[in-house]
């Protein structure tokens, strides 16, 4: 008889365990449910086929962002010069305690690695590095960086190449291992971090007095629509409160954002035989002011001050 | 009671590892399958990757920049039937099928101008009906030629 009762009342939890299991398993990674696909259909269907239904219905959505990496391509394509001032310092490190700012400043440490890299700044490398290691090691993201990353930082230390392909692994692993915990929201905070890291650095780098035609601001108004895709990255995880935090700022960014007219020709691919890659065809006008970027300037630096200080 | 309680139990424990396994196996399946798909182009350090079932899709979005060439990889786990893959623009507009290619994993392009483009990815079909629909991780990976 107490057997019995102390069945009794695990029954609940075991049939409890088992529903989250299942809707763990059919909505796994970052997948975004649309649609409601079994509500309109016949009684006649068994269960297993109305799962099956409701699972192949499921369909997943992914919102990517620049990485650090490709941010400091771009910026390093168009022309502009490393100022290793813009960086956040290492020394900062120690400031961030909580879940929320060590995941900012990851994705923030990660992206002043990438220009370092990308502008072979090897007396950098190791430093930020370590720093990335540490904020990735309070988030308990241990295969991310650890000492053996260090040792091959230095050992390649002077071939970019291993370099960049280490800080691409490290930005990889930091979100493949949050990804498969299922801890989507921190992963969203590190690409933010780095994204606003990216906007601050490529912003400061404009020299106003040779503003028109040049090539970084036609970059920095290309970000137009990746704040619109970091808009909707942080709105699936709305629930989260450490990203509703964010959303704020970043939606007041997009508004000086949507200042910036952009207008574009039909697009059409066409293989080039001999290269083997598809161009893409289609122009884009895009007409961004002066003052407005001053503006955006502006806000990304409160924004970025504020995941830094 | 004692019956169900252990199958119950049993079920609870097996769709906790299977959940826990499969998003171990995307992980080690991007990273040391998939990425070599990227050959000479850098990896941009995003990671997509998710468990889909035969016949499931999946959209990605993202805006890719005229001074950057890239490559997209997209593959699916032994075990899957093969991965349709389509391209478009903000409006809709097909732009690349890898149904064109023979079902090819890979597409190199650049663009004239920056542009959002939405992939989406299907896992197609075995076409047969008389057993569960086989699922595996698919992965969506990225590089640009680092200058």
């Amino acid at each position: 008889m107490i057997i019995m009762n102390s069945k009794l009342k695990i029954l609940p939890l075991i049939l409890g365990v088992t529903a989250l299991s299942i809707c763990l398993a059919a909505t796994s990674c970052k997948g975004k449910t649309k649609g409601e696909g079994s509500k309109d259909k016949e009684e006649t269907v068994s269960a297993d086929e109305q799962t099956m239904e409701q699972i192949k219905s499921a369909e997943k959505v992914f919102n990517a962002l620049p990485t650090p990496l490709e941010v400091a391509q771009l910026i390093k394509e168009a022309g502009a010069r490393f100022d290793a001032t813009l960086l956040n310092p290492v020394e900062n490190k120690s400031n961030y305690t909580t879940s929320k700012s060590m995941a900012l400043n990851l994705g923030i440490f990660v992206c002043d690695l990438s220009f370092a890299s990308m502008y072979d700044e090897t007396s950098l490398l190791v430093n930020y590095m370590e720093a990335a290691e540490d904020m990735a090691t309070g988030l308990g993201i241990l295969d991310a960086i650890d000492e053996t990353t260090i040792e091959r930082l230095e050992q390649n230390i002077n071939n970019r190449d291993v370099i960049m392909e280490i800080v691409s692994e490290t930005f990889l692993n930091s979100q493949a291992y949050l990804e498969d915990d299922e801890q989507h929201a921190v992963a969203a905070t590190i690409i933010t971090g780095g994204f606003i890291e990216g906007l601050y650095i490529s912003t400061n780098m404009v020299d106003m007095k040779n503003f028109k035609g040049n090539k970084l601001v036609g970059t920095i108004a290309d970000q137009k629509m990746s704040v619109d895709d970091l808009i909707r990255l942080l709105e699936t995880y709305n629930d989260n409160s450490a990203i509703r935090e964010l959303i704020g700022p970043v939606r007041e960014l997009k508004t000086l954002f949507d200042r910036i007219e952009r207008s574009t020709t039909p697009s059409s691919a066409q293989l080039n035989e001999t290269t083997g890659v598809t161009e893409i065809t289609g122009s884009a006008r895009t007409e961004l002011k002066p003052e407005t970027f001053l503006t955006i300037k502006d806000k990304v630096a409160e924004i970025r001050n504020v995941y830094v200080k | 009671m004692r019956q169900l309680l252990q199958t119950l139990l049993i079920t609870v424990l097996l769709s906790l590892l299977v959940t826990g396994e499969a998003a171990a196996q995307c992980k080690g399946f991007a990273k040391s399958l998939c990425k070599k798909e990227l050959g000479v182009y850098l990896h941009d350090g995003n990671y997509h990757a998710a468990v889909l079932v035969e016949g499931e899709e999946a959209e990605l979005y993202k805006t890719f920049y005229s001074d950057l060439e890239y490559r997209l990889a997209i593959c699916g786990a032994d075990g899957l039937p093969p991965i349709e893959f389509t391209v478009m623009d903000a409006t809709g507009k097909v732009l690349y099928s890898n149904k064109e290619g023979g079902l090819t994993n890979i597409w190199d392009f650049k663009l004239e101008a920056s542009q959002q483009l939405k992939i989406v990815v299907k896992v197609s079909t075995f076409g047969t009906r008389d057993q569960l629909p086989a699922s595996g991780c698919v992965a969506i990976m990225f590089g640009f030629k680092a200058k």
